[in-house]
């Protein structure tokens, strides 16, 4: 288990100043100069070595990713967007960074747009998050009045600006393409990749698209180092990780952690056990909305990570851990999500514009049990026909989890077929 | 707060303006806002001007919304054409094209505020504002009630977002609570309403426990 000498997000829930002298006290804007001084090179193989996968869902090596950019500028600049649309059901793990260790992300900022040759970083906040946004500014706001930002940034020679940039209530803005666009003002649409931000982003410059949480943490891998860093979690899955552990908990919270902690100790230490003890547990989204749940069986001894995940076919995610008790109405909670994924949807493509609201409809029927046994397989071949057909990992998110409930639960949706044939349909509880 | 400036009449039906100036307030901040982004990119202050848009409106007129006049002054600020400030202005929630109540009362209904029980803060939201439906303003223009999808607070579900304002750990007795104090115009303080620390666990934070808060790390 990881002790708190171990912890990058000292200040995670918010008991301490988030302020730039709480901060410092906390060890951030320490040696930064220095930092910058290594080059750009050494920053992102240190990153490289942490094996740091990124925090937003999809994993992918973070230095791997900075290293795309381009080494020498062919006169476009070059822009670090940071992705702070966190809108993920779920996920509210980005949301305490930005109110309570923003210096954090405004330092992560300024390494990694240096190490990309970046003059400039975007931080698009997703709308809702309005006093978080405003906690975010004033710490920007901070740091340029310490010279910490701006020109010569930290006394480095390096010039850098952060800006904060605030969604309006998309979801779809999450995707880092849609993210670009809205940030150029238009409709939150994905583009089609290639070019990849990194060719042809922002403004078609070249871009690099993080999450909140994989830019907050480096300041701190710089620091401390690489071979601190991969040390803790599993291998091809080092470091620790913000969890959230909500729905049918005792306590739900957030919790930072080392990657790899068995699903079951992460509930029952941090999160005060399943609502009734283990054994009433009936299944859990492991991480965030739209990735396949797993029934208890698998959450028994299952480790919270990426690899451990895939491996019985769902995913990490966000790390964002959605517990449901056996009290739970499973095939509404899903259906409840394809709502979500029909509101989400932006219409650009045609298998996620109008699968999506086909697929809510068909889920709120089998709520009802008002179905025919054989529109479960129906069901499944329309997510297949979604998934992988469409411009974004939208359509992927929305097919995920009804996937997940097919697999594990399809003598639940027959029952309730059954129950409503019969005359007697079953009432099931609301929470 | 006492003086509700939305009658049910404007709350019924849009009284669409018949012109809009940004005032001096949201001038300096355009001022601002342009410069964070680099010449002939000022489209990109389009969700900002439209944000400046409605809290205008809401000083000015107690409604936070955008009347169509203001798209048509973003666009001119912008030098965009009118139909991307259209599009740009439906295509987002957060921008009311219709005005709302005095508090916007944002109920998240998405699965993890709904395992926590969302199912009876929105019941409770509707027994008390009398509204039957989304999207709809009460009689005397306090309240509208609008289902939105998941806030981003979800170890603090159920989350109701009033304004800009997230009140969390919700249930039926705290929702009926909150909007009896509104009513009489004194918001309570944001956050959780069960008097939790930010994201920590019940009880209080059972890790970051050894940390001296003076000497961090």
């Amino acid at each position: 288990m990881l002790t708190d000498k171990d912890r990058i997000f000292t200040n995670l829930y918010g008991v301490h100043d988030w302020g730039l002298q709480g901060a410092r006290a906390r060890g951030d804007w320490d040696g930064t100069k220095e930092i910058l001084a290594r080059g750009r090179d050494a920053i992102v193989d240190e990153i490289k070595a942490s094996g740091l996968r990124g925090r937003g869902g999809a994993g992918f090596p973070t230095g791997l990713k900075w290293s795309f950019m381009p080494k020498q500028s062919d006169g476009r600049p070059h822009y670090l967007v940071v992705n702070a649309d966190e809108s993920e059901p779920g996920t509210c793990k980005d949301r305490d960074i930005l109110r309570n260790d923003p210096h954090k992300l405004v330092e992560g900022c300024l390494i990694a747009s240096f190490a990309m040759g970046a003059n400039a970083a975007y931080i698009y906040v997703r709308g809702e998050f309005y006093n978080e946004a405003q906690r975010l500014q004033a710490a920007i706001d901070q740091a340029y009045e310490a010279g910490l930002i701006g020109k010569n940034a930290c006394g480095s020679g390096w010039d850098f600006d952060c800006y904060v940039h605030r969604g309006a209530g998309a979801y779809i803005c999450g995707e880092e393409t849609a993210l670009i666009e809205s940030l150029e003002g238009k409709k939150g649409m994905p583009r089609l990749k290639p070019p990849f931000p990194a060719a042809s982003g922002l403004y078609g410059c070249p871009s690099t698209v993080n999450n909140v949480e994989s830019i907050a943490v480096a300041p701190t891998i710089m620091r401390r180092g690489a071979a601190w860093f991969s040390a803790l979690g599993r291998q091809g899955n080092t470091g620790t990780k913000l969890f959230c552990i909500s729905g049918h908990v005792n306590k739900p919270c957030n919790v930072e952690e080392e990657l790899g902690i068995p699903l079951r100790e992460l509930i029952e230490t941090y999160a005060g056990g399943v609502r009734g003890g283990w054994d009433n547990l009936l299944a859990v989204i492991p991480g965030g909305s739209s990735v396949p749940m797993i029934p208890k069986s698998i959450c028994d001894d299952v480790l919270m990570d990426f690899d451990s995940l895939r491996a019985v076919r769902s995913g990490l995610g966000t790390a964002a851990v959605i517990v449901m008790d056996k009290s739970t109405d499973l095939i509404k909670a899903i259906a409840r999500l394809a709502q979500f994924y029909k509101h989400e949807s932006c219409g650009q493509c045609t298998p996620c514009r109008e699968g999506t609201g086909w697929m809510m409809r068909v889920m709120n029927r089998m709520v009802e049990g008002r179905a025919e046994l054989a529109e479960i397989d129906t069901l499944e071949q329309v997510t297949r026909q979604i998934e992988g057909h469409t411009i974004c990992a939208l359509g992927d998110a929305a097919a995920w989890p009804i996937q997940g409930l097919i697999r594990h639960f399809r003598p639940v949706i027959e029952e309730r077929i059954a129950a409503y044939k019969a005359g007697k349909p079953m009432q099931m509880a609301a929470e | 707060m006492a003086d509700n400036h939305i009658t049910a009449e404007h709350g019924a039906a849009a009284v669409e303006p018949t012109s809009f100036e940004f005032d001096a307030q949201s001038n300096a901040a355009i001022e601002r806002i342009l410069k964070k982004f680099p010449a002939g990119k000022q489209a990109s202050a389009v969700l900002p001007l439209l944000d400046l848009v409605q809290r205008q409106m809401k000083r000015q007129t107690g409604s936070a919304w955008v009347p169509r006049v203001a798209m048509d002054e973003t666009a001119r600020r912008l030098d965009m054409a009118p139909i991307r400030v259209y599009e740009v202005a439906t295509f987002y929630l957060m921008f009311n094209t219709k005005p709302v109540g005095t508090y916007h009362l944002q109920v998240c209904t998405t699965t993890p505020c709904w395992l926590r029980g969302s199912d009876q803060v929105v019941k409770t939201c509707r027994d008390v504002t009398g509204i039957k439906g989304w999207g709809e303003t009460s009689a005397d223009g306090a309240f509208t009630i609008t289902e939105v999808e998941c806030l981003g607070a979800c170890v603090n579900a159920p989350v109701l977002q009033v304004n800009d304002d997230f009140y969390e750990d919700m249930d039926a007795d705290s929702t009926k609570a909150l909007l009896e104090a509104l009513k009489r115009g004194e918001p309570p303080p944001v956050g959780s309403m069960t008097g939790r620390q930010g994201s920590a666990p019940d009880g209080g934070p059972q890790t970051l426990t050894t940390l001296a808060p003076s000497t961090g790390d």
